[in-house]
């Protein structure tokens, strides 16, 4: 893939018999064995390595889950007592795969973070970055559907939340939004009927998901992968073989990842969940408080910003409306980074203002999530309204803004000088030498 | 160019055509995959419920369910009636009286959200209009929020004693379902 030729020798006769027909090992060496990377990649690199093995893992412990869950009205919140308790090893499978759900939030958002850090968004990364957010968004549906299946109070309450955000279209075109309500139901009331179909796309969406993370990779080796300086690659000496340079980071950033994971599943795999889910759900009493898995928290909190007024401005009956299109805008408006930022820079070290409103952003999203956790009442409220405009505001005005007003730091001539100039050495000797010649 | 290029000819015809049977024909295969989805005849077959209102003193309230929903119904006190009349419909965030009973457009008197002759008695879908939370309130001991009614705990929605939102995020007043007394004690939903 890309513009690097693959220099995969067949060893066997039977190597080059497939090779003629269907290469496909030759595919997987110029894509995953000598393909060139950046030699400063950090550890922020190893999560897309990370995040193909969460979906790994979900995959295959929900295929196994799946051979003992009932998706129905009576049969789901015992079904998985029935794995807890019952089923050889289930507990270990169950807990790996509500676990792993978190897990994958997680280092998705490291994973996007680091592109806003670094600039990967930019030319000519536009496609890539696009994908990513298509991804994010099914697992955010893939997610919420699985979050139904345990059939607890907070599965039955939330899809009842989320799904009548749909009914604030009935503001825009009167039964509109209820019309979609019902249909998403397949009844009057989220129910059994509800659970069964979501069932069926929760096992869907994971594969429709797989496609779209191949062809993420396949705009990325078109494109190449960017690097801590943003610089493109130059020279032959800016890159190191993936194998085994990248691979063994990767291994070291994957193992440290999997102690988090197994350190969760194992010791306190019911900390990132609710109490209430393992109440069965029961359609006439809504819990108290009603708090999404936490990787959603901060949409949440958009959402519930937009109460009755907004930051003192009355909004009146559109108030349900503006929360609902606030929360989808807030994914959406990733999407659009690589046109908004107008700075031609891409790494956020050599932005020097740019750099302090990444940090603040950060701080905007992680504010949101702990107010999304909070009762929608007081200061809380006011709070969320503020970070509210601040997420927006890091869209629409910093980032268009400072890449006009500031001046970016001298960056390196390449890479290598770079590296280089840090007192790393030069190219690399021994049996992996030369990758420049490859 | 020549005239005739531009010229729509026969050849132009069958691709046109060719075309739009193909998006018709692809529009109604889409349809039933569509249209599985909604709900099913044994889910409407259940629309209607009868419920006797005998036990219920005044002050007191039970809850119904009608199509996998709560209905309030509250046997309404003298001065809890009085608070829901004396209201100017004008001030309310939503003046619609949000009746199924009614054609539609009426203003939301509390006249026009319960029966004549049954003014006590007041009968809603209890789903808060903002995200479809079940409001407290039906309970002795409840929160009912400071306008005597119903309150929702999710975005923290205020109902009155008709059941009309009064503040928070929902935009609409409690819906009145389709009801009628068919005795002095018993309704018929639906
Ligand atoms: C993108 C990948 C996936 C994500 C993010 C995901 C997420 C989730 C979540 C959050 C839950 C609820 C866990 C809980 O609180 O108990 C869940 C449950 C479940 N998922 Fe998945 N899932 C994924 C893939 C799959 C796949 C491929 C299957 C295969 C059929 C599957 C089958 C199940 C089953 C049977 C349950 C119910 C058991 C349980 O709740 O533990 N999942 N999933
Ligand atoms: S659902 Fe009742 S206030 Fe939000």
């Amino acid at each position: 893939m890309g513009g690097h030729t693959s220099n995969y020798v067949p060893t066997s006769r039977w190597g080059k018999w497939l090779d003629e027909r269907l290469p496909i090992a030759r595919l997987m060496q110029s894509s995953f064995v000598d393909y060139p990377t950046p030699r400063n990649l950090n550890y922020l690199w190893t999560f897309g390595g990370i995040l193909t093995v969460c979906l790994l893992a979900q995959i295959v412990t929900g295929v196994v889950l799946a051979m003992h869950y009932q998706p129905s009205d009576a049969g789901a919140f015992n079904s998985i007592e029935h794995i807890r308790r019952d089923v050889n090893y289930g507990w270990m499978l169950r807990n790996l795969h509500s676990v792993g759900a978190s897990m994958f939030f997680l280092a998705v958002y490291i994973h996007i973070f680091r592109g806003f850090y670094y600039g990967s968004y930019k030319a000519p990364r536009e496609v890539l970055w696009i994908l990513g957010v298509i991804i994010m968004l099914l697992m955010m549906a893939t997610a919420f559907m699985g979050y139904t299946l345990p059939w607890g109070q907070m599965s039955f309450w939330g899809v009842t939340v989320i799904t009548n955000l749909f009914s604030a279209l009935d503001t825009i075109y009167p039964g509109l939004g209820t019309a979609i309500v019902e249909w998403l139901w397949g009844g009057y009331a989220v129910s059994g009927v509800t659970l069964n179909r979501f069932f069926a796309l929760h096992y869907l969406l994971p594969f429709v998901l797989t496609g779209v993370v191949g062809l993420h990779i396949w705009a990325l080796h078109v494109v190449g992968q960017n690097n801590p300086t943003g610089l493109d690659i130059k020279q032959p000496s800016d890159t190191v073989p993936m194998h085994p340079y990248a691979t063994a980071k990767d291994s070291v950033g994957l193992f440290a990842f999997l102690i988090l994971f197994a350190w969760f599943a194992f010791f306190v795999p019911d900390y990132l969940g609710h109490a209430d889910n393992y109440v069965e759900a029961n359609p006439l009493v809504t819990p108290p408080h009603i708090v999404p898995e936490w990787y959603f928290l901060p949409f949440y909190a958009i959402l519930r910003a937009f109460t009755s007024s907004f930051l003192g401005i009355p909004l009146g009956q559109y108030a349900k409306l503006c929360g609902v299109v606030a929360m989808f805008s807030a994914v959406i408006l990733i999407a659009f980074a690589p046109w908004l930022d107008t700075s031609r820079v891409r790494s956020a070290k050599y932005r020097p203002i740019f750099k302090w409103f990444f940090w603040f952003f950060l701080f905007t999203c992680v504010a949101l999530g702990y107010l999304g956790s909070k009762p929608a009442e007081g200061i809380y409220v006011i709070a969320s309204q503020i970070f509210t405009l601040c997420y927006f505001l890091f869209f629409l005005a910093v980032m268009p803004i400072v890449g006009l007003i500031e001046t970016p730091s001298r960056l390196p001539r390449s890479i290598t000088d770079d590296v280089l100039s840090k007192g790393g050495t030069g190219l690399p000797t021994g049996a992996t030498a030369a990758p420049e010649s490859r | 160019m020549s005239t005739e290029a531009l010229e729509p000819n026969r050849r132009d015809f069958l691709v046109v055509a060719g075309n739009a049977f193909v998006a018709v024909g692809a529009a109604s295969l889409l349809w039933p995959f569509i249209q599985q989805m909604n709900p099913d005849a044994s889910t409407m077959a259940l629309s209607s419920v009868e419920v006797d209102l005998s036990p219920v003193k005044e002050g007191q309230a039970i809850t119904a369910m009608w199509r996998g929903k709560p209905i309030f119904i509250r046997n309404r006190t003298k001065a809890e009636v009085e608070a829901a009349e004396n209201v100017d419909v004008k001030t309310l965030p939503d003046d619609n009286a949000r009746n199924e009973n009614l054609p539609g457009d009426e203003p939301g008197t509390d006249a026009n959200r319960t029966i004549k002759g049954h003014e006590n008695w007041i009968v809603l879908i209890g789903i808060c209009t903002h995200l479809g939370c079940i409001p407290k309130g039906q309970a002795m001991g409840d929160e009912r929020g400071e306008y005597g009614g119903w309150f929702c705990p999710c975005h923290g929605s205020v109902y009155d004693t008709s059941g009309r939102i009064r503040k928070g995020p929902a935009p609409r007043n409690l819906e009145v379902p389709t009801y009628a007394f068919t005795t002095d004690t018993k309704i018929k939903i639906g």
